[in-house]
């Protein structure tokens, strides 16, 4: 390779690197401000805004959706798996809605700790599969002895 | 250099003479046409009809036949703009820099549809059309790059040198490459994670996974018919008087 070839490469190679570290720095600073939403858990242990709209996202607690009223206000538990978050809604639930579903909701935490929503999104899980597949895993999942 | 063998070099340099390209892209053509249309007609059939509904998503799914590979495509066509920009900074070959600017606008169709379909999809099953997660955002600054790319060339009178310009944005925007694909892992998003590059088995059922993946193929043979014909344009346009091109518009005539 000629040295002014070699030069150039060299040149880009040195820019390439140099831009992706500071672009690496900079999304580490702001890793916080790039999380699209907070956890249960970091809501209990405070991390969350205490009198600011933030999202919060958590998968459905199965049993926990109820609907008193006039139909259009929901009260269910988020969780991930290891604390839940009573959260409270009034509108239109998305199609994907459902107990045991990833959704993220947008609202604040009322004094008594629930958390009122005044939007909620579902979360679409990576997973893709037919009918069929899904009922025979759960029927394996049912046979299984739980341990 | 002595690890390249020797056949490769000799097919580097005759796809770097202008003529010798493109006559070959000519020849080419008839059959990247065909491909692209066995594949499309295979990958729409076995994915609108074939493939079985979701198990919670019913048919609304099927939208992924386009979203997924157009979002892939985005991503490969800027990663070979950018080569292929560093390849014409460093070597100064004509060819590479018309394979660079004439992928842009391919590139930036995709990341167009990619972000509409997903848009679509977006507000009955999330219940919004957009949110400013770190996936969808930036994807959506790659739309910007690639739109960037294009006005930059367009803006610089002498090819060359906006080649050259070109080039070096595309080089400076290659760092949002590995942000949008790892985006999904590296942060909480709205948007789903990897269903089919993650490493284990993916997890997507094969009889979905399969019409998915002879689409991507269709759509990477639609990309380079564009491409192709692009660039062969664009050479026309930049040689004007050389002796090939005068002789192709004389047997045109």
């Amino acid at each position: 390779m000629k040295p002014i070839r070699r030069q150039r490469l060299i040149l880009i190679v040195l820019m390439v690197a140099g831009i992706g570290a500071g672009v690496g720095f900079a999304l580490k600073s702001f890793n916080e401000n790039l999380m699209y939403f907070f956890s249960t858990s970091d809501v209990l242990a405070g991390k969350a805004p205490p009198d600011r709209l933030f999202r919060l996202g958590g998968m459905v607690v199965k049993g926990s959706v109820q609907r008193p009223g006039d139909g259009l206000t929901v009260h269910f538990k988020l969780t991930d798996y290891s604390k839940e978050v009573a959260v409270q809604y009034t509108g239109i639930l998305p199609d994907l809605f459902r107990e045991g579903q990833g959704i993220v909701a947008n609202g604040k935490l009322d004094g008594r700790g629930v958390f009122v929503a005044d939007e909620v999104l579902a979360k679409h899980d990576e997973n893709y599969m037919p009918p069929e597949v899904k009922a025979s895993l759960k029927k394996q999942a049912a046979s299984k002895p739980i341990e | 250099m002595a690890l390249i063998p020797a056949p490769v070099i000799r097919f580097y340099h005759r796809m770097a003479s202008p003529p010798h390209f493109y006559a070959l892209t000519e020849k080419l053509m008839p059959w990247l046409v065909a491909i692209f249309v066995v594949l499309l007609a295979i990958g729409l059939y076995g994915g609108l009809y074939l493939a079985p509904p979701d198990y919670q998503q019913g048919d609304s799914y099927r939208i992924i036949y386009i979203h997924v590979p157009s979002a892939w495509m985005s991503l490969f066509i800027y990663v070979m703009m950018a080569v292929t920009g560093a390849i014409g900074l460093v070597w100064r070959i004509k060819l590479a820099e018309i394979v660079a600017i004439s992928s842009a606008s391919v590139g930036a169709s995709f990341t167009f549809i990619a972000l509409v379909t997903g848009s679509l999809w977006g507000k009955p099953m999330w219940g919004t059309w957009w949110v400013w997660d770190a996936r969808l955002t930036s994807e959506l600054i790659l739309l910007f790059l690639y739109l960037g790319v294009i006005g930059l060339y367009n803006a610089i009178d002498d090819k060359r040198t906006a080649s050259k310009a070109v080039a070096i944005l595309a080089l400076v925007g290659v760092v949002n490459i590995p942000v949008i694909h790892y985006s999904v892992e590296w942060w909480n998003t709205l948007h789903q994670g990897p269903t089919v590059t993650k490493m284990d088995k993916p997890s997507i059922h094969v009889s979905m996974l399969v019409p998915l993946l002879v689409m991507a193929g269709a759509f990477k043979f639609y990309y380079l018919i564009a491409m192709l014909k692009r660039a062969q344009l664009e050479l026309l346009q930049r040689e004007p008087t050389s002796a090939w091109v005068k002789k192709i518009v004389a047997e045109q005539i």
